[in-house]
């Protein structure tokens, strides 16, 4: 297994890099697809397959098709740099640096005594067989739905605000000149 | 994209297993891994394929931008909803135990299965309509070049 | 340095360097598309770090089965409901980051940081 798990994160890393220095950004798009793909792939490996799935229909689809379209209406194209960015290549080292050494804490990859499987205690596994009356054999759902409904009742909430939101900012359609013309009279006015 | 025949044909073939998939993962989602946000994204998927291959008419004609408008809002409304019902039958906000009833036993859900089906019903109407509208606003757009 | 460490620890090593590409591609460039594609690669790279803190040796989705012995271990179900609705939520979020971005171009014709900075200035 160790060694599709590496495969799989060579796969991740080389497209990484790969969005980072492609300047064409209908390219850029579909590599982020590609990647969107190959994490929903790792997730399924780490047995959480509710999630890889959600990730592989919404990262390699809609997000896709979202990018594509806005690309569409937009430029395909992004302008090339004059210098190369030394900073942000300084910035990106150091926190990495700082965030590696971090780690050389953590508890290491799939240890069951690890902070984040014990510090429940019962844990949601052996709770939700008892509180759900063997109803419910898949331990996410009861986990999103029931013992975390105030949680999720947010989420909902979020995305139906953003969802609002686009409509409001792209429902109308483009009037460019007049919209132009409309924006600087009343900056003039208020200025 | 409808001069192409060969995705066209494996589009018509494909969306009804994508549909069928996504009302399986919703309905099933309390025995298999699924659930609301899985099943309102693959469903939105499939509308989206839809409307990619066909054009934009067509899929508005399948799924109206009205209906699935006031379907966004009817998703939360369930969830909230939900959650108003148990306080009425005396529990706690979104305390499911609440809804036990005795109508038909072994037959209709009760209790904290009827509750988490109920919430997961109200999320997958407002993710699946929410991804929707979010696709008609960006294809529906004219391109600010005029081309 | 042994190996034992690093065979436990090369998952996060794996996810910094994912997530550091994607910091890097949201401040080293000016275009917003690409910001927004640095964005998301970043939040990929957040979602594998929880997903594998929830994983345990030897066990299986969260999904109980009878026919399981009485000690299977699963791995935690809470990382995986977390990054369920974050998930989602990063969609839509996206997708209002790039309806912004499309209204930006109608009114300023690019999409450049330092374009849009120096109409700005102009104005």
């Amino acid at each position: 297994m160790i060694a599709v798990d590496i495969c799989i994160l060579a796969l991740l890393a080389t497209t990484a890099v790969a969005v980072a220095r492609i300047r064409n950004l209908w390219a850029a798009v579909m590599f982020t697809g590609i990647y969107s793909f190959l994490g929903a792939s790792w997730m399924l490996i780490l047995d959480a397959p509710d999630v890889a799935f959600t990730e592989a229909a919404v990262g390699a689809g809609i997000s896709t098709v979202l990018m594509l379209a806005t690309l569409a209406l937009t430029s395909r194209e992004e302008k090339p740099i004059k210098k190369f960015p030394v900073l942000p290549l300084l910035v990106v080292i150091v926190t990495g640096s700082a965030l590696v050494y971090g780690t050389l804490d953590m508890p290491r990859f799939g240890d069951p005594t690890a902070p984040v499987h014990t510090r429940m205690d019962p844990g949601f596994i052996e709770k939700s067989e008892h509180d759900m009356h063997g109803e419910m054999p898949n331990v996410v759902t009861s986990v999103l739905a029931s013992y975390r409904g105030y949680d999720t009742l947010g989420e909902t909430t979020v995305i139906f605000t953003a969802g609002i939101a686009v409509l409001l900012i792209l429902r109308k359609p483009p009037k460019r000149k007049t919209n132009a013309a409309f924006g600087q009279e009343q900056e003039g006015s208020h200025g | 994209m409808d001069s192409f025949p060969i995705i066209r044909v494996v589009t018509k073939l494909l969306i009804p297993y994508i549909l069928l998939f996504a009302f399986y993962v919703q309905f099933h989602g309390d025995f298999g891994p699924g659930g609301g946000f899985q099943a309102g994204v693959i469903l939105a998927a499939g509308l989206i394929l839809y409307g990619l291959v066909f054009g934009l008419p067509a899929l508005q004609q399948v799924a109206p931008p009205r209906v699935i408008e006031q379907l966004i809002a009817l998703g939360v409304v369930i969830y909230a909803g939900t959650g108003i019902a148990t306080m009425l039958l005396g529990g706690n906000f979104l305390d499911y135990e609440a809804l036990k009833h005795h109508v038909l036993p072994g037959w209709l859900p009760e209790g904290q299965h009827l509750g988490i089906f109920l919430v997961e019903l109200g999320v997958g109407i407002t993710v699946t309509s929410v991804m929707t509208v979010i696709f008609y606003c960006f294809a529906g757009r004219e391109s600010a070049d005029g081309h | 340095m042994d190996i034992d460490m690093v065979l436990g620890l090369y998952n996060y090593w794996i996810v910094i360097v994912l997530m550091m590409t994607g910091f890097y591609i949201v401040i080293a460039r000016g275009n917003l598309i690409k910001t927004v594609i640095g964005l998301n690669v970043f939040q990929i790279s957040v979602f594998l770090l929880y997903i594998t803190m929830g994983r345990v040796d030897g066990g299986t989705a969260p999904i109980l089965h009878e026919t399981a012995s009485a000690d299977q271990a699963y791995s935690n179900p809470l990382p995986s409901v977390l990054i369920l609705t974050a998930i989602v939520v990063g969609v839509a979020t996206t997708a209002l980051a790039l309806a912004l971005i499309v209204r930006i171009r109608e009114d300023y014709g690019t999409i450049e940081e330092d374009e849009i900075l120096i109409l700005d200035r102009e104005s």
